[in-house]
């Protein structure tokens, strides 16, 4: 099952990643974290680090400690270590761009892994961003072909947020047009917070007295918040909700009925892809020979990059097991409170 | 309401404090009085109340036109959502209750939202991964000993602060800016960013919500007997004041005065009563407790009322005690004593250094108890709750007339501007605005407060 969810992710081509990297030896591979404070960045680590070391290559990294200047430096002593491939987790990825120079220069290939880098020379990996709008979009719109549609969207500061919501228009534009969805509340969330968009909610559920028929919320923390606001008027269960990131109470509500779907990003596939392309290209490999690569421009200063976009898994009641499969969330806290033999995958 | 039954031997402070700097200038008057002055006076009408209240009224039946304008119906001023700004406004008006007390002497708290968000994960972790399962999900004692927790906890962080502060002789600024890191990060490391949910169903009422069919508010019938309770409280105390005036032979207000604050402070209650009255259960949560107690519902509706919810009483029941605490004991006459002048007070024998430890300690345990409402009305803690709580906090303090340069605040001005901000904010959010444009009017309006309360205060000497 686990090779599913992967074969899923990374695409069938795989096979080959596994084939080239078998035959790497003795090279180097490095990871420059721009922080190693967060959970998550810790799951990464443990998927690169594995594949790395069973193709028989070496494991070093460095940690940023959220500072730019110290990426520089840190990238600048791996280059002079002469390792062969940098994967960089960037802090500032304008900053970052000498570095970058410098050690293409050195002959270091370089991976901006899940943030974006501007340089022409390096390979970029990371989850098709744009692509999780769409998904939201797509199973919300599944659920609920037309009616009044709220949009609890993330902070006004974040790219992100409005990177999802051009996803999200892309697919809801002709249902907008032809007037079977109706736009009735549009509100960013101050910081993503859960709370903050339980009140965004509210006022919405006010404004247009619980005419609301779908809710598209751009995370499942902002999605905790629409379902507390809608569960107050009775009304949870009944309105779809969509979220992201796989949070482990987003998946409990996803299996309880009050939440659609969460798209979710498994950072231990994005880990592996990425580590099966170092080691790819330490041996040698060339960019253009990577499974899955294709052209990417979409970055703010329009730089073509080589660059290998995952696509995230939705998960709804209908895939609730491969989360469970996947071993990131206990059957036991997915399937907390739900009535037996309603979610398949909850028995 | 709550002034009407304040005691009248002991000056209010901001009497205290126009006496401290210059008489009032009465004699002076020899110019003709308006009718509007000698109301006020006999009355004795805190002017900045009156100010705020207007603005309020501006505000609310502004926004209620604005919407008629855009879309042919206004929704502000409906009974729904007046009972949720007042829910919505609960958890930040309990925290500003402690921080009028903070600032009043002449300190500041940074830390109440990230004290929040650490005490809302901690006791979320407690009910959901600890009480749920060793005591069985919903037991009906779950709910308590996690507020109890809370309370403690928050007290207990809040008195470490302060005890940094009055004996380690470290500036208030500087401990709870650590303290605003510190915990926030301890929330991160309690869960690992992770979010618990869902909460207990009891203590999920605290937060005004609903569990099923048993909804976090105590229903009409209640709350009328609630609010005739009120009433009695208030014409009592307007009583006893003047039993005590005579008694000390103070002057008396004119009789008109008396009768006059008695009634506006019942009327308002039994408005606010009906109002909360007049907002009925969801069509929803009507058909489910229908279904469960094999009622039919009529076409028409059933019409089942909130009345009063458990937040906005939480919040109502700590702004009375706070008040109480603050101008009836010798606790809160400590308080405003060092606010006015830290080196009198300490030569006049107040142990400041404790006084300081307890008002922190006062501040922690508040914020606790806001953890409670906010996680219980959101039903998850998250690592995230309260983040810029302490922003709000003190916005609504200092809106509501509270000076940092210390000595001068009262609790019920410290609310009232917690209300005055959330109206802004939802009222903004009910007309779709930009949230750009939602920062930039909340920030114009905490600076124009507190321009308005200068010139007043200016004039006043």
């Amino acid at each position: 099952m686990k090779k599913f969810v992967t074969a899923m992710l990374a695409g069938a081509a795989l096979s080959l990643a596994f084939s080239a990297a078998a035959e790497a030896k003795d090279k180097t591979i490095a990871v420059s974290w721009k922080t190693f404070q967060e959970e998550r960045w810790k799951t990464d680590e443990a998927a690169i680090k594995a594949v790395v070391e069973a193709a028989g290559n070496k494991y070093v990294s460095t940690d940023a400690q959220l500072s730019a200047a110290k990426q520089l430096t840190d990238i600048e002593g791996l280059v002079t270590q002469g390792v062969d491939v940098i994967l960089v987790v960037a802090y500032d990825n304008n900053a970052i761009l000498p570095a970058f120079q410098a050690a293409a220069d050195a002959g270091v290939k370089m991976i901006s892994y899940d943030v974006l880098v501007e340089d022409p020379n390096a390979l970029y990996i990371t989850f098709d961003n744009v692509g999780v709008g769409r998904l939201m979009a797509k199973e919300i719109l599944k659920a609920k072909p037309e009616g009044n549609y709220a949009f609890i969207k993330g902070d006004k500061g974040d790219p992100n947020a409005t990177f999802l919501f051009n996803g999200i228009t892309e697919v809801l534009k002709e249902s907008i047009d032809s007037g079977k969805i109706k736009n009735v509340c549009e509100t960013f969330t101050d910081g993503w917070k859960p709370d903050a968009a339980q009140k965004n909610m509210e006022q919405c559920l006010t404004s247009v007295d619980n005419k609301v028929d779908a809710v598209v919320s751009e995370n499942d923390g902002m999605a905790g918040g629409v379902v507390a606001a809608l569960e107050a008027q009775g009304l949870s269960g009944t309105v779809p909700v969509s979220g992201q990131d796989g949070d482990l109470a987003a998946i409990n509500r996803v299996a309880l009925g009050t939440q659609t779907v969460s798209i979710w990003k498994d950072s231990r596939a994005l880990g592996k892809a990425a580590a099966e392309a170092a080691n790819q290209i330490a041996e040698g490999g060339a960019l253009a020979d990577i499974p899955g690569v294709g052209k990417f421009s979409d970055g703010p200063n329009k730089v073509e990059v080589n660059a290998v976009l995952l696509t995230p898994t939705p998960i709804t009641k209908e895939t609730l097991n491969l989360v469970i499969d996947a071993g990131w969330i206990s059957k036991e806290k997915a399937c907390a409170g739900v009535a037996a033999g309603s979610v398949p995958a909850c028995g | 309401m709550l002034k009407a039954t304040q005691d009248r031997r002991v000056p209010r402070e901001d009497q205290l404090a126009a006496v401290d700097s210059t008489p009032q200038p009465q004699g002076a008057g020899t110019i003709e009085e308006g009718a509007l002055t000698r109301f006020l006076r006999a009355t004795e009408i805190d002017v900045r109340m009156l100010g705020m209240l207007a603005a309020l009224i501006i505000i609310w039946v502004g926004f209620h036109l604005v919407g008629i304008a855009r879309t042919g119906t206004g929704v502000f001023l409906t009974p729904r959502n007046l009972s949720l700004i007042l829910i919505q406004t609960s958890s930040i008006a309990v925290m500003t209750t402690g921080m009028v007390l903070v600032i009043v002497m002449r300190h500041i708290d940074l830390s109440v939202g990230s004290i929040l968000g650490f005490t809302a994960v901690t006791v979320g972790v407690l009910q959901v991964f600890w009480l749920a399962p060793a005591m069985g999900i919903g037991h009906p004692m779950i709910w308590i000993i996690a507020l109890l927790f809370a309370i403690g906890l928050g007290a207990a962080i809040g008195a470490f602060h302060g005890a940094l502060i009055a004996y380690a002789g470290i500036p208030s600024f500087i401990v709870t800016l650590g303290g605003l890191i510190v915990w926030r990060g301890a929330s991160w490391w309690v869960i690992r960013g992770e979010t618990v949910a869902p909460m207990d169903r009891n203590f999920k009422l605290i937060g005004g919500g609903i569990s099923g069919t048993t909804v976090g508010a105590i229903g009409d019938t209640a709350s009328w007997i609630l609010a005739i309770l009120i009433c009695i409280a208030i014409v009592a105390g307007v009583y006893y004041g003047r039993v005590q005036r005579s008694r000390f032979t103070f002057k008396q207000r004119p009789m008109w005065a008396e009768i006059f604050l008695a009634a506006v402070g019942c009327g308002l209650v039994l408005g606010v009563t009906w109002l909360v009255n007049s907002y009925y259960w969801p069509k929803g949560v009507v058909d489910r407790y229908a279904a469960e107690h094999g009622i039919t519902v009529p076409p028409e509706g059933l019409q089942i009322a909130f009345g009063y919810s458990v937040p906005v009483l939480i919040a109502l029941a700590v702004g009375v005690g706070m008040t109480f605490l603050a101008t009836r004991t010798a606790f809160g006459r400590y308080v405003y004593a060092i606010g006015g002048n830290p080196e009198a007070a300490l030569l006049a024998g107040i142990n400041t250094k404790r006084i300081t430890l307890m008002v922190f300690s006062l501040m922690g345990a508040l914020a606790a108890i806001s953890a409670c409402i906010s996680s219980a009305r959101l039903d998850s803690a998250t690592n995230a709750l309260g983040q810029f709580d302490e922003l709000y906090v003190i916005a609504a303090a200092v809106i509501g007339g509270t000076s940092l340069a210390g000595g001068l605040g009262t609790i019920y001005g410290a609310m009232l501007g917690a209300l005055v901000m959330q109206s802004l904010q939802s009222g903004m959010t009910l007309l779709n605005f930009e949230s750009a444009v939602k920062d930039m009017v909340v920030g114009s309006v905490l600076v124009f407060a507190v321009w308005v309360d200068q010139v007043y205060r200016r004039r006043l000497k």
